[in-house]
């Protein structure tokens, strides 16, 4: 694949992980939107939304065979805080803009998987960003039976559609159930009932007085 | 001059008349075929994972798990807690091992903080990871003789299991849920006498697996009902994610304790990763069992070189955490658990993929069970070894 002569099980992580993203470029060119390689950490992708399956049988044919996990993340931040105020006071002001993570992002919802070299011991964290009218990406279920599930869990509970995907039922909730629980708009109602005490943690370090070791650093 | 193979020759002949008869029976009264439903209480699950099972005659045409009896989630409740506050609820996803599903949280939250704990909290929590992963897997192997209708070694297993148990009470002060680990360390340190206490408890604990090896691995009952009984190939095993035993008994030698580096203690100490080409229900309880000896023997090398210091490195009475992203997993007792944890800096995360082991272990039923007998159902989920918690979480 690379035309380098270096054996690829002998170049170190962070050279790995730069070459990672070259050859995935190279295989799904423009559609690799953004990338960041975290020096001695980890590798993150982010591809265009159309590009979500093609994505992931590049990786799969880079010899990314093993499948990880598949989530979503919603960026946008909780109108509810912690469930730390009182309920019967009005909301607090809170921030609400979207501020996407690692390799960026232009949505609110963005889809998250993780793909892992068997051999090489190195993964890969693709995203791609949904878009807010029409969340649905391309299913990966064709690539990775394994996504199946991960698939179901994800459309149950932010909401995003899988085109191709053969039974998009809810894994957890009733069929009936209502909104989708891990979007930050959906409320968690036993913090709305009562407000939560425990925000504050005051159990003392471990280790000598508690005064000693305060505030350090 | 009818000898001994002329006799099997016509049983067999028999035999094969009898199954072709009864096919042509079959094709003639267009056999509709049941659907059985197997739990969600039932003896044979653990707990309540329910598996619906479309038969014809005794085969499986369809099978299809159905989750969520014991959804707690997990994931968006680990939005509105602080970050200490996290292990206590994590602590419930695999709940035979349960230290061993703080770890990853816990150096996920060190890696965006960028801090380490001090060696010898490194070398607690090794001990302790492992401790949790004999407690859990020698249940599994005692459970595994009641699934296939032997009582006696779940009788052991209890036995020798409440001596890892006593072990991670002397420590952390709870059999089942330590809530133990904390950012930069460890709550407390060893107790005194931890170390002989715990070599001797190592030494019954091998000598368990040598009884289990003897008395279920050996037996011919249990040979005959797991072995060439679900075979999982690699690239197969490896489509669904899954890991651990489950993984290493399709012939992938791959562990997670090996083959990343984690601030942790096992590649200070010599181990051997066990696999097994066969990737049948054999197979994997059979690396759970060497999985169990290997452990005590990292856990036996680890006690002579504890290293001295404190248990805690200096954070912050309040800790915040940086923003950022990142991903740890560890080679839990049941497979590669993991927790993508996002942070935008402030007291809580605030988003947490729990990736657990079982929830991908158990993907393959469908696949899995698709044409097998109904009692091999039980042997291969058995085998396959999941845990309730850490499916739904």
């Amino acid at each position: 694949m690379s035309s380098t002569d270096t054996p690829i099980a002998e170049i170190p992580g962070d050279t790995l992980r730069e070459r990672i993203v070259d050859d995935l470029r190279a295989h799904i060119g423009a559609d690799l939107v953004d990338s960041l390689v975290k020096p001695g950490d980890d590798v993150w992708v982010r591809v265009s939304t159309d590009a979500w399956r093609r994505a992931g049988v590049a990786l799969r044919d880079m010899g990314f065979e093993y499948f990880c996990f598949l989530s979503a993340i919603d960026w946008m931040p909780s109108p509810f805080g912690k469930g730390e105020d009182d309920p019967t006071a009005p909301p607090p002001e809170r921030d609400d803009t979207v501020k996407q993570g690692y390799a960026g992002g232009a949505t609110r919802l963005q889809v998250l998987a993780r793909l892992v070299h068997p051999t090489l011991h190195v993964g890969v964290n693709i995203k791609c960003d949904v878009s807010d009218s029409e969340p649905v990406v391309e299913s990966w279920v064709s690539v990775f039976a394994g996504a199946n599930w991960h698939e179901r869990e994800a459309h149950e509970m932010f909401g995003i559609g899988f085109a191709g995907h053969p039974d998009l039922r809810n894994m957890y909730l009733p069929t009936e159930f209502e909104g989708h629980p891990l979007r930050k708009d959906f409320p968690l109602l036993a913090r709305m009932v009562k407000p939560w005490p425990g925000i504050v943690d005051v159990e003392p370090m471990p280790g000598g007085s508690a005064d000693e070791e305060g505030d350090a650093e | 001059m009818t000898s001994t193979e002329s006799l099997i020759d016509r049983r067999q002949l028999a035999y094969i008349a009898s199954q072709a008869a009864d096919a042509r029976l079959n094709v003639e009264l267009e056999t509709e075929g049941m659907t059985l439903n197997i739990g969600p209480q039932h003896p044979a699950t653990h707990g309540t994972l329910r598996i619906i099972a479309h038969l014809d005659g005794e085969q499986v045409v369809w099978a299809e798990p159905s989750c969520g009896y014991m959804h707690r989630g997990y994931e968006k409740l680990t939005e509105v807690r602080t970050y200490p506050q996290v292990t206590s609820l994590v602590n419930r996803i695999d709940w035979l091992g349960s230290f061993a599903n703080e770890v990853p949280f816990i150096l996920a939250a060190e890696k965006l903080m960028g801090i380490e704990a001090p060696p010898r909290a490194q070398w607690i929590r090794t001990i302790l990871f492992e401790l949790s992963r004999i407690a859990n897997v020698s249940l599994f192997l005692g459970d595994l003789g009641v699934q296939l209708g032997a009582v006696t070694p779940v009788f052991m297993a209890f036995r020798d299991r409440e001596h890892v148990l006593n072990l991670i009470e002397a420590t952390t002060g709870g059999r089942f849920h330590p809530n133990f680990d904390r950012i930069g360390g460890l709550k407390d340190d060893l107790p005194a006498g931890f170390i002989d206490e715990t070599r001797a408890v190592m030494k019954t604990l091998r000598n368990f697996c040598t009884e289990m090896e003897d008395l279920l691995f050996g037996n011919e009952i249990f040979q005959s009902r797991t072995r060439g009984i679900g075979v999982i190939p690699k690239d197969i095993a490896m489509q669904y994610g899954l890991s651990g035993a489950n993984l290493r008994a399709s012939g992938v030698d791959w562990d997670l304790r090996r083959d990343q580096s984690l601030p942790m203690a096992w590649d200070k100490v010599d181990w051997k990763v066990w696999t097994h080409p066969d990737g049948d229900s054999f197979a994997r309880c059979w690396i759970r069992l060497q999985e169990v000896r290997e452990s005590t023997l990292i856990v036996d090398q680890l006690l002579n070189n504890i290293p001295s210091g404190p248990v805690m490195a200096k954070v912050p009475r309040i800790i915040k955490v940086p923003e950022g992203e990142a991903w740890v997993s560890t080679e839990n007792p049941l497979g590669e658990m993991g927790y993508y944890v996002v942070s935008k800096g402030d007291l809580g995360p605030f988003r947490t993929k729990i990736r657990s082991a079982s929830f991908n272990n158990i993907s393959i039923v469908p696949w899995i069970l698709k044409g097998v007998y109904v009692p091999d159902i039980i042997t291969i989920l058995a085998s396959l070894y999941f845990i309730l918690g850490d499916i739904d979480r």
